[in-house]
C-alpha cells in the first residue's frame, strides 16, 4: 500500500530488474539443475541400499543438524562450539514426552523439539551475542555445559548418563510404523524433513534478512553505521537455528528411540563443527558434502581402525584449515574456476 | 578446630589444583594476548609434557626435577617447530580456520600418543621426598601439595619480574596492549611471539607434569581439561599473569569444594558462575578493555 502511494516507490516496483545488480541478485536464488542432485541421490540411495537405510538416516540428521550450524555459523558469523545444546534440548523433549507417554506423534514432536530448543536459543542468544571472538566461544561451551550438568542433575528425570530407553513413537500420518525396524520409514520421514528445512533455510538466506546475516558477517561495523538492528538479527538468527539443530535432535531421539547425555556432548558440538567447516561454511551445501564425506569415512574406518582414524582426521584438518579455507566445496570451486579459465584461453 | 583444619584442608588442596592449573593455562593466556590467537592445542603440549615426564621416569629413570626440565625443553623445540611451520601460517586467518587446526592438533597428538605409548593410563611415581605428609603447625597436609603451592608462587614471582623488569617483559606488554603500535616502534613481534609460544608451552609441559599425579595421564587429557584452561584463561583476562593465578586458583578451590560437597553435577556452578562473570567483564577479571 505504501509503495503504491509515493512514485518512487511504484517505479521500483515495476522495474526492479532492470538494474544489473539487481539482475545479479535475482539470478542468486534462482534454482540450478545440480541442486537438484543430493535429493535424486537421497532417493536413489534408498533404492541402492535398503540394509543401510538406518545409517542413511542418520546421515539426513547430521545433514540437518550441520545445516542449522551453516545459518549461524556461516552466515551470521557467529562462532559457536555449544551448538549440541539445542540439539540435546530436541532430543530431551521428544525423549520425556515419549518416555513418560505424554506426547508420542512423531511430527508434532518435532515441532515441540524445535520450540524447546527455540527457546533456549533465544534466552541463551540474549545473554551470549553480546560477546564475540573468544568470550563468545567460550560461553557457548559454558551453555552446553551447564545444559549437560543440568540434565545430570536431574537424574530422576532424565536418568542421567543410563539415558531413556526404548522410546514408543506413533506411526507417521497414522499409517507407516515408526521403529528402528522399519529403517525404510525413518529414512523417508527424515528426508521429508530435511527437505522442508532445508527449503526454509535457502529461503531464509537469500531473503533480504539473509542478506542482512551475510552483511553482519562481513563487516559488522558497516552494518552498525547503516543503522541494522544487529544484535535483534544475531538473536533472531541464533533462536532459528537453535530450532533447526531442535528438530536435529528430535529427529534423532525418534530414529534411535533412545535419549541420553550424550547428545548434549562436546564431542557432539565439536563433530558438528567439523563436519560444516569439512564440506565449507555459509554456502547451503557444504553441509551435505561435509557429513557425506566425514560420516561415510566414519563408519567404516572408525569401527576397524580408530586410532588411524583419529590421526587421519586431525591431519585433515590442520590440512583444511591451512590449504583448503573453504572446505571441500571451496577446493571445487577453485578447481573449475581454474578449469574453466584454462578452457576459455585456449 | 575440627572444623578450621577442614577448613584449612580444603583450601590446601584446592590451591595446589588452581596452581597446576595456573602453570598450564599461563601460557596460553600470554600467547592468545599476544595474538589473538586461539590455540585449543595448548592442553595438548600440556599432555605431551606430562608424558615426557612419564615416560623419563619409568624408562629411563630420569628423577623428578630432570624429567621436568627435559619435558620443558622437548616441548619448547617442539612448539617452536610447529609455530614456524604451521601456526604462523594462520595468525591473519579467521577464528574459525584457527580453532578448526587446533581441534586437528588435538586428535594428531591423541592418536599420536596411542599409537606410541598406548591409550592405558600413565602412573607417575613422585620421588620419596615429595611423598609423605608434613607438619605444618596447625594442620598435617600432603607435602606434595605444599610442594605445588611454592613452586606456583615462584613460577608467579618469576614471571611477573621478567615482566615487569626485564625488556622482553616490557615488549611483551606493548605488544599485548596495541600490537600495531608495538610493529612500527619496531618490536620484533614475530621473534617475540616465538619465544613466548616456546615458552608458555614449555610452563604447560611442566605444569602437565606436575599435575599428572592427581589429574591422571591418558591419551584424552587434552579435551579432558581443555574448558578447565579455557575458563582459567577468559575469567582471568587474555594476557594477564596475574589474572590467571587468580582465576586458576579460585576455579581450583571451587572445584575441590564442589566435588566434595556436591558430588553429582556440582561442577554446574562453575559454568553458571563463569557465564555470570563473562558477561558481567567479557575482557575477564583482570583483562583491559579492548581498544
Amino acid at each position: 500500500m505504501n509503495e503504491a502511494a509515493s512514485p518512487a516507490g511504484r517505479a521500483a516496483a515495476t522495474a526492479p530488474t532492470d538494474h544489473p545488480a539487481a539482475r545479479v541478485l535475482m539470478r542468486r536464488h534462482r534454482l540450478r539443475w545440480w541442486e537438484l542432485l543430493p535429493w535424486l541421490a537421497a532417493i536413489g540411495f534408498y533404492f541402492a541400499f535398503p540394509d543401510y537405510l538406518g545409517f542413511g538416516a542418520e546421515l539426513l540428521i547430521a545433514i540437518l543438524f550441520a545445516l542449522s550450524l551453516d545459518l549461524a555459523l556461516g552466515y551470521a558469523g557467529i562462532i559457536t562450539l555449544g551448538h549440541a545444546a539445542f540439539f540435546g534440548a530436541g532430543a530431551y523433549t521428544v525423549g520425556m514426552l515419549s518416555f513418560y507417554g505424554i506426547w508420542t506423534e512423531p511430527i508434532t514432536g518435532l515441532l515441540l523439539a524445535a520450540l524447546a530448543a527455540a527457546v533456549v536459543g533465544l534466552l541463551s542468544g540474549l545473554v551470549l551475542l553480546r560477546a564475540r571472538g573468544l568470550t563468545l566461544l567460550m560461553l557457548s561451551i559454558c551453555t552446553m555445559a551447564l545444559l549437560q550438568e543440568s540434565a545430570n542433575m536431574a537424574h530422576d528425570y532424565t536418568r542421567g548418563f543410563d539415558g531413556l530407553p526404548s522410546l514408543t513413537i506413533d506411526p507417521v500420518l497414522g499409517r507407516f510404523e515408526f521403529n528402528p525396524l522399519f529403517a525404510n520409514t525413518q529414512y523417508l520421514f527424515s528426508l521429508a524433513v530435511l527437505l522442508v528445512c532445508f527449503v526454509f533455510v535457502r529461503t531464509l538466506v537469500y531473503s533480504p534478512f539473509g542478506q542482512s546475516l551475510t552483511g553482519i558477517r562481513e563487516n559488522l561495523l558497516r552494518m552498525h553505521a547503516i543503522g541494522s538492528p544487529v544484535r535483534r538479527r544475531l538473536v533472531i538468527c541464533y533462536t532459528i537455528s537453535a530450532a533447526l539443530a531442535g528438530i536435529a535432535g528430535g529427529l534423532w531421539a525418534q530414529t534411535n528411540a533412545y535419549v541420553n547425555l550424550s547428545a548434549l556432548d562436546i564431542d557432539r558440538a565439536v563433530t558438528v563443527f567439523i563436519v560444516l567447516i569439512l564440506g565449507g561454511y555459509g554456502r547451503l551445501y557444504g553441509a551435505f558434502v561435509g557429513a557425506v564425506a566425514y560420516l561415510a569415512l566414519e563408519h567404516f574406518l572408525a569401527q576397524i581402525y580408530p586410532t588411524a582414524w583419529q590421526l587421519g582426521l586431525g591431519l585433515l584438518l590442520v590440512f583444511v584449515a591451512l590449504f583448503a579455507r573453504n572446505g571441500i566445496l571451496g577446493l571445487g570451486e577453485v578447481l573449475w574456476r581454474r578449469y574453466a579459465s584454462r578452457r576459455a584461453t585456449s | 578446630m575440627d572444623f578450621a583444619a577442614n577448613f584449612a584442608g580444603i583450601l590446601l588442596g584446592g590451591l595446589s589444583a588452581g596452581t597446576v592449573l595456573f602453570i598450564v593455562s599461563v601460557g596460553l593466556s600470554v600467547t592468545m594476548g599476544l595474538m589473538g590467537f586461539v590455540n585449543l592445542a595448548h592442553g595438548a603440549f600440556a599432555m605431551f609434557g606430562g608424558y615426557v615426564v612419564v615416560l623419563a621416569m619409568n624408562r629411563a629413570h630420569f628423577g623428578f626435577a630432570a624429567a621436568l626440565a627435559l619435558a620443558f625443553v622437548a616441548t619448547a623445540a617442539l612448539s617452536v617447530l610447529l609455530e614456524r611451520l604451521l601456526y604462523r601460517r594462520l595468525y591473519r586467518a579467521g577464528e574459525l580456520d584457527q580453532v578448526l587446526f587446533t581441534i586437528g592438533l588435538i586428535f594428531v597428538f591423541m592418536a599420536a600418543i596411542t599409537i606410541v605409548v598406548g591409550p592405558e593410563s600413565q602412573q607417575l611415581q613422585l620421588p620419596p621426598a615429595l611423598g609423605g605428609q608434613l607438619n605444618l603447625g596447625f594442620i598435617q597436609y600432603r607435602t606434595y601439595s605444599i610442594f605445588l603451592i611454592v613452586v606456583g608462587l615462584l613460577m608467579l614471582a618469576g614471571i611477573w619480574l621478567v615482566f615487569e623488569r626485564t625488556r622482553i617483559g616490557a615488549q611483551i606488554r606493548a605488544t599485548v596492549d596495541n600490537r600495531r603500535m608495538a610493529e612500527s616502534l619496531g618490536i620484533n613481534v614475530d621473534r617475540l611471539f616465538a619465544i613466548t609460544f616456546a615458552f608458555g608451552s614449555g610452563m604447560a609441559a611442566i605444569g602437565g607434569g606436575l599435575g599428572a599425579e592427581f589429574l591422571g595421564l591418558d591419551p584424552q587429557y587434552a579435551l579432558k581439561y581443555l574448558v578447565y584452561f579455557l575458563i582459567a584463561v577468559s575469567v582471568g583476562g587474555l594476557g594477564s599473569v596475574t589474572g590467571v593465578y587468580c582465576a586458576s586458583l579460585l576455579l581450583g578451590v571451587l572445584d575441590f569444594v564442589l566435588k566434595l560437597y556436591a558430588p553429582k553435577g556440582g561442577t554446574i556452578f562453575i559454568y553458571a558462575l563463569t557465564i555470570l562473570l563473562l558477561l558481567w567483564r567479557p575482557q575477564g577479571l583482570f583483562g583491559r578493555k579492548e581498544t
